[in-house]
């Protein structure tokens, strides 16, 4: 039988590929995407459980993040874009004005 | 049964995760990411969430992944741009990687804690479609949420457009 | 309505000083003497009125001031002979003083003069608040105001060195004294409870005298630290020549006839008190004797005419002051009245002579104005002779009295002093009067760029004050107004002034004439009760503004130790005494400046040490300058200003902002503008919260 905790644990471990992507990688997409990957594992997490106690609102949940998730890429890009203008490159490490 | 399928899933899913993460070029991530979205749709199945599962592929792998996509083409980022130098020391991908173990053991270790939870039952109730839709649009559970979402994707399209137009000066010397 | 008498100046003061630069002088001058006038007028009135009343007092209570449990302080003013007396002098001398201050002070601005007759306002308004006040800190706001308007009217030509360091030295002198007076408010609240004149008079009648150093004597002392300081005697007389940096009408009015009286009205005013303190009354006989005697050295020799007048009315306090001490409560107030006549006349009078000469005050430069100024020289010669002794002028009546309860008193060394200061006093005064009027016109004074006159730096002035050339007003403005040529005797509003201050001379005295030859002695009568105690009705705790407590007399023992009875024909030698000694000093004046100048070099000369030592003054303000000047100015330097200040607040301060600032250099090293760390930091955080859970 699969427990709730084998999901868990599976939200778990995307979480943290997520987090050492965010931090990990030098172009702006990729870590868009990594955290794309922990928003899903929160889904997960969200699904999971509400299996568990039987609710309809954990599926409502992931609805929501997901359409939070889609709202988030979409303005992301944007900026990712009108920075790539400014720099010609999409390291994170070229935009560092804000250093003291 | 189950279990094996889990795993199955599972492990697409997190293989395909790692992927994105280490990819060189931004284009296999987001195709990585894709097939990982597709482990997670399976997962959805047979957690019987069938609404979830499709959303997830129509939205994430349909929509946004696209958008991803359209956008790594338009900024030709298809390789990784090595010239920055970078900026944080040179034991930083030991400490980041130190740091991902940290957090992945700690949430590991805090569920491992618990006791056996098994799932009971499925009940159609729970994951029909009607189900979910009396949920959403039923004033008394998330209608108001629902309308609310609505309008947050409305402000984000709008500020995506407003984001990413180019300059006036630019637009006027056409 | 007695508020009226200080009010009317006060108002005027308030005109002047927000309207007066923009008021023209007939206006500013105008409103100043009116107010003065017609405070005179109200005076008049309370004075009868009082005259009247039960107890020959009234008084009326305007507003609770203080009101704190056991100190219960109400803001009211007490009519009675003596302060009626008083007021009468301040407001009656003040307007004339007024009057001719219109003339003298003509060549100002507009604003400068009204800067002036606002100044003079509330001097007066604050004097009058001093002489009404019918408790000791109603008293003290008028004390202080009135130092604080000497202060401002001494250095009222703020633009010359010498005159602010004259206003600062007044000041800071009277400031010592006051203290002494604060401190024996305190003990008198302490000793009796209340501060109200006539309680304390009433509970200090109903113990014994205390005839050996006790607390009584001991407020009674600081008290009269506070008339020392006030009244320019030994030791805090210092301030009085240096103040004639300031208009001459001034002078007359606040250095002669009514700020330095303030002292012996004090002293007046508590005769109960003070009469059952016999050390402080001996004390303060030797004081006001002691600095009579050495006034009147110092004013033989000095050369400016105001000095020689400044040092005289010092000279005459002191006479004021023994007379307190032997007791003779109304000889020394007698003395307080005849003496603002005539020396506000003998002032106005040598203000009438700076005028005309366009401001030279050097008695060398001066001579032969008898043809040229006859009203000026009339009214001073009956002003002279006022003060020298001579009958039946007021001053022989009021210097008599006091030397004759001196000799009744038994204090024979001290009325052998007073008879020598008297001659003293003839001698000086007269050597001005020759020196002034009589003879020719003379340009003795070493000319130099600025007249280094000797007596002329304070001890404190700045070194490098040389540039005050002509050390008198500032009065010439291109005025060719008698540089030699022609001469023009006083305008109207100053002759006005100096003749009814020369008839108030002559008839002044008649009210206190002695029985001896004929007289009542009106005066004496007139001022017993203010010298008695009264018996008071309980104080409620509520008072009610309105008219004041109904009092009996207590009879009282005669409260100074005996007295031997003077017969009439001792009476009538000592007075014969003193005539000849005026007499005799007319002589000595007579014959060293009118007839035989040399004569006088050549004393001087044979005697040269003493004649330094007495034109330097003795030296007293170069030694209080070492004394306590230099080290209190080395203290404040070092240890207030470069420890205090500078080192510890400064420091302090500017440490805040170094600690700031340096803490902040640190810091600000976080923003490193690298997302990637704000991530691992982000992240780091929140392992470490979850860590943190996981381990409850």
């Amino acid at each position: 039988m699969v427990t709730l905790n084998q999901y868990l644990i599976l939200s778990g471990i995307l979480f943290s590929i997520g987090t050492a992507g965010v931090f990990l990688r030098r172009n702006l997409i990729t870590i868009l995407l990594s955290v794309e990957i922990m928003l899903n594992a929160v889904n997960v997490t969200f699904v999971a459980a509400g299996r568990f106690k039987q609710l309809v609102d954990g599926q409502i949940i992931t609805f929501f993040v997901m359409t939070v998730a889609a709202a988030e890429a979409a303005v992301g890009l944007a900026l990712v874009i009108a920075l790539f203008r400014h720099r010609e490159t999409l390291s994170p490490d070229a935009f560092t004005s804000l250093k003291w | 049964m189950d279990v094996i399928i889990f795993y199955i899933f599972a492990g697409i899913t997190v293989l395909a995760s790692i992927g994105v993460v280490s990819a060189r070029s931004p284009m296999h991530s987001v195709m990585l990411l894709i097939v990982s979205f597709a482990g997670l749709a399976g997962l959805y199945i047979q957690l019987d969430a069938p609404f979830s599962a499709v959303t997830q592929i129509i939205i994430y792998a349909g929509a946004i992944m696209v958008l991803f996509l359209f956008v790594v083409m338009l900024l030709n980022a298809h390789t990784e741009d090595e010239a920055i130098p970078a900026r944080l020391g040179p034991h930083a991908l030991k400490f980041a990687v130190l740091l991902s173990l940290l957090i992945a053991f700690e949430l590991v270790s805090a569920i491992i804690k618990l006791d056996r939870l098994s799932f009971d039952a499925a009940s159609r109730n729970i994951s029909s479609v009607a189900a979910i839709g009396r949920a959403l649009y039923s004033t008394n559970g998330y209608a108001f949420a629902f309308e609310v979402t609505s309008v947050l994707i409305l402000v984000s399209m709008v500020g995506a457009v407003v984001i990413a137009r180019r300059p006036r000066s630019e637009s006027r010397e056409r | 309505m007695l508020l009226l008498i200080p009010l009317l100046p006060f108002v005027g003061f308030l005109i002047n000083a927000s309207l007066g630069r923009r008021l023209p002088k007939s206006v500013s001058g105008g409103i100043a003497c009116a107010a003065m006038i017609a405070a005179f007028g109200v005076s008049l009135m309370s004075a009868f009125s009082a005259m009247s009343a039960a107890d020959h007092a009234v008084q009326q209570t305007f507003f609770r001031w203080i009101s704190s449990d056991a100190l219960q302080i109400p803001f009211a003013l007490r009519v009675d002979p003596l302060s009626s007396l008083m007021i009468l002098v301040v407001t009656g001398i003040g307007s004339l003083i007024h009057i001719y201050s219109t003339a003298y002070m003509h060549e100002e601005t507009d604003g400068e003069y009204a800067r002036y007759f606002s100044y003079l306002n509330l001097f007066a308004a604050f004097m009058l608040v001093l002489v009404l006040g019918s408790t000791f800190p109603v008293m003290f706001v008028g004390w202080e105001g009135v130092g604080l308007c000497s202060y401002l009217l001494i250095g009222f030509w703020f633009r010359k060195q010498s005159a602010v360091d004259a206003g600062k030295k007044a000041f800071v002198v009277n400031r010592i004294g006051d203290f002494g007076f604060i401190l024996g408010m305190f003990m008198v609240f302490g000793i009796f409870g209340t501060l109200d004149f006539q309680e304390v008079a009433y509970h200090a009648s109903q113990r014994a005298p205390e005839l050996s150093m006790g607390a009584v004597t001991v407020a009674t002392l600081l008290l009269f630290v506070g008339a020392t300081g006030k009244s320019a005697q030994i030791p805090l007389y210092v301030w009085l020549p240096d103040a004639m940096e300031g208009p001459t009408p001034v002078s007359a009015l606040i250095h002669a006839a009514t700020m330095v009286t303030a002292g012996v009205y004090m002293i007046g005013r508590n005769a109960v008190l003070f009469g059952h303190a016999p050390i402080t009354l001996s004390i303060v006989a030797g004081i006001g004797i002691a600095t009579a005697l050495m006034a009147g050295t110092i004013g033989l020799v000095q050369n400016d005419i105001k000095r020689v007048l400044a040092y005289s009315t010092v000279s005459q306090l002191g006479y004021m002051f023994l007379a307190m001490g032997v007791g003779a409560w109304s000889a020394g107030i007698f003395h307080l009245y005849t003496h603002a006549f005539f020396k506000a006349l003998l002032f106005l009078g040598s203000g009438a002579v700076i005028h005309a000469l366009a401001g030279e005050q050097d008695l060398r430069n001066m001579g032969g104005l008898r043809k040229e100024l006859p009203i000026t020289y009339w009214t001073f010669l009956i002003g002279a002779l006022a003060i020298a002794g001579i009958p039946p002028l007021a001053g022989f009546f009021s210097k008599d009295e006091i030397l004759l309860r001196t000799f009744a008193h038994g204090n024979l060394i001290m009325w052998v002093v007073g008879m020598l200061t008297a001659l003293l006093t003839a001698t000086y005064m007269f050597r001005l009067v020759f020196l002034a009027f009589l003879g020719e016109r003379r340009h003795d004074a070493p000319a130099a760029p600025a007249h280094p006159e000797e007596e002329e730096p304070a001890a404190k002035s700045v070194p490098g004050s040389a540039g005050a050339s002509g050390h008198g007003h500032d009065h010439d403005r291109g005025g060719a107004h008698g540089h030699g040529a022609h001469l023009h005797d006083a305008p109207p509003a100053m002759a006005l002034a100096l003749i009814v201050l020369a008839i108030g001379s002559v008839v002044a005295g008649f009210i206190g004439v002695p029985p001896a030859i004929g007289g009542g002695n009106r005066l004496e009568k007139f001022l017993e009760p203010s010298f008695e105690a009264h018996a008071i009705a309980p104080a409620s705790p509520e008072f009610q503004v309105g008219e004041g407590r109904a009092t009996t007399r207590v009879e009282l023992p005669a409260q100074a130790p005996a007295e031997h009875a003077v017969s009439e024909s001792t009476e009538l030698e000592l007075m014969a005494l003193s005539v000849g000694v005026a007499v005799f000093g007319i002589g000595i004046a007579m014959y060293f400046w009118l007839r035989n100048r040399p004569a006088a070099t050549k004393v001087a000369r044979s005697a040269a040490p003493i004649y330094t030592l007495l034109l330097n003054k003795y030296y007293v303000d170069e030694l209080y300058n070492a004394l306590f000047v230099q080290p209190i100015k080395q203290l404040s330097t070092v240890l207030l200003w470069r420890g205090v200040d500078a080192g510890l607040i400064d420091g302090s301060v500017n440490g805040v902002g170094a600690l700031v600032r340096g803490t902040s250099t640190r810091l600000r090293r976080l923003q490193t503008g690298s997302i990637r760390a704000y991530a691992a930091s982000l992240f780091l955080g929140a392992v470490l919260i979850l860590g943190w859970y996981l381990m409850r």
